[in-house]
């Protein structure tokens, strides 16, 4: 299946388009943001503050790089497993945010905020650091650099390479896929 | 006795926790190489190639495979006849750890206290398994494993009568719950016997096993049942749900049959110096 190119910030429009199991290359911003990144945002979020980002169209990359050596632009980052920024998910989705980026499943309800926010939950793979860091052309510290290698990064990517999981109408690829290819013992 | 100095052992640390994070064993390679041959799903055949395109660039450019470089797990044989000077084993191999995560750009990803949550900075401490043994050598495996596949370990305290088909459904629910959150294409490792605790230390030390030995039946059909989920890689689907199933077994209770299941995910990193 050809990938379809995806601009940020993102347009509700084009996402509308999207089904599970489309590969998708994002071209623009990611917000690097995890565990503890997200409580504070959640967190500022309650207290009526302003994000250190505009969430509007903004794509988050649940991933916490490696240290970059002298030069490197970024260190090697693949994604992180998705269901632990669940509870945070409904908040920035609501908040404007458009796409996410991980792996592994998510909660109905975070599937109930995506469809009803027209936004989308992608996976990336999980385990390809230093691939997917050939997509990365600038990194640049957004908030948070006392959490370490779980603070806000801000990463310029061309045609980061992932995968719909979770689509606008409530698609889920694990569930498809899986019912496609399970076999009975 | 033979004098073994406590700085030589953590300078060996830190070149093996470089050597390991930024190279994935010929033997894992090869099985993913063999997957990708064999996997019907073309979202997953395309999983599999950028995963070995990953190995050789991470290799190529001498940088971690993974950004998640683990928890530095060791599995330490002390020969009784080895005496360590200039500090103890236990500060020798936490300086190893710390000097080569900082020097290698690994990435630090301990927190000190599991409720407060703060990062240690260099990856520090480590985990060790200390085992005693005969002779006058060192044996140190490493095995630095992420946070996603460690999140799906289990075990199950079946009962005797459960038997065969019980661990082989134990093992087959636990990559299943797992599913695309540990990193599949796995390696099910699976203790077997022993107490609670053993079941457990077993499963993890079973990754350590080599993929390329041949399996044994019980290996065999467990590996068998878990990619009949359909799973694949990443979860895209597909045939290739598990790389390999290893078991070790030991002695258990009249009463007991612990079941212990320890992933890996696909970039099962280990290795190995012996002074």
């Amino acid at each position: 299946m050809t990938a379809v190119r995806l601009l940020t910030p993102l347009a509700r429009e084009a996402l509308a388009e999207l089904r599970a199991g489309q590969p998708v290359l994002f071209t623009g911003w990611l917000y690097t943001a995890r565990d503890m990144a997200h409580q504070r945002l959640v967190e500022a979020l309650r207290r009526g503050e302003k994000l250190p980002f505009d969430p509007r169209g903004a794509v988050i990359y649940y991933a916490g790089p490696a240290p970059a050596r002298p030069g490197e632009v970024v260190g090697p980052v693949g994604p992180t497993t998705s269901g632990r920024m669940d509870p945070y998910t409904p908040a920035l989705l609501a908040a404007g945010v458009a796409a996410l980026i991980g792996k592994g499943r998510r909660s109905p309800e975070v599937r109930r905020a995506l469809a009803e926010h027209g936004a989308i939950y992608c996976a990336a793979v999980g385990g390809a650091a230093a691939y997917l860091r050939r997509f990365i052309t600038a990194c640049e510290l957004v908030a948070y650099p006392d959490l370490g290698p779980e603070a806000v990064w801000r990463l310029a990517v061309q045609d980061f390479p992932a995968v719909v999981v979770n689509d606008t109408r409530g698609g889920d690829l694990y569930e498809e896929a899986a019912a496609r290819y399970r076999q009975k013992g | 006795m033979r004098e073994l100095a406590a700085a030589a052992i953590a300078q060996e640390v830190a070149a093996l926790c470089q050597r390991v994070n930024y190279r994935l064993p010929e033997d894992v390679r090869q099985a993913l190489a063999a997957a990708r041959e064999r996997e019907e799903s073309p979202l997953g055949r395309r999983v599999l190639e950028e995963l070995l395109a990953n190995a050789r660039i991470a290799e190529e450019e001498g940088v971690p495979l993974c950004q998640d470089t683990g928890l530095a797990t060791f599995f330490v044989e002390l020969g009784c006849r080895v005496r360590i000077t200039g500090g103890s084993l236990e500060e020798a191999i936490a300086e190893g750890v710390r000097r080569g995560y900082r020097e290698g750009y690994l990435r630090p990803s301990v927190v000190a206290d599991p409720l407060e949550r703060r990062n240690t900075g260099d990856n520090t401490p480590p985990v060790l398994h200390l085992e005693l043994v005969e002779g006058e050598r060192l044996r140190l495996r490493f095995l630095p494993k992420g946070g996603g596949s460690e999140n799906a370990a289990r075990l199950f305290m079946l009962p005797p009568a459960a038997g065969r088909e019980g661990i082989v459904r134990s093992a087959v629910e636990a990559v299943e719950l797992a599913g695309p959150n540990a990193c599949p294409p796995v390696v099910v490792g699976v203790g077997l016997g022993g107490t609670a605790e053993q079941a457990l230390l077993l499963a993890k030390k079973a990754l350590l096993r080599s993929l390329s030995e041949p399996a044994d039946p019980l290996e065999e059909e467990i590996l068998a049942a878990v990619n009949r989920l359909g799973i694949g890689p990443q979860g895209f689907g597909g045939r290739v749900t598990a790389l390999a199933v290893r078991v070790l077994r030991a002695p258990t209770h009249l009463a007991c049959l612990p079941v212990g299941v320890s992933l890996s995910c696909h970039a099962l990193r280990r290795g190995e110096v012996v002074l």
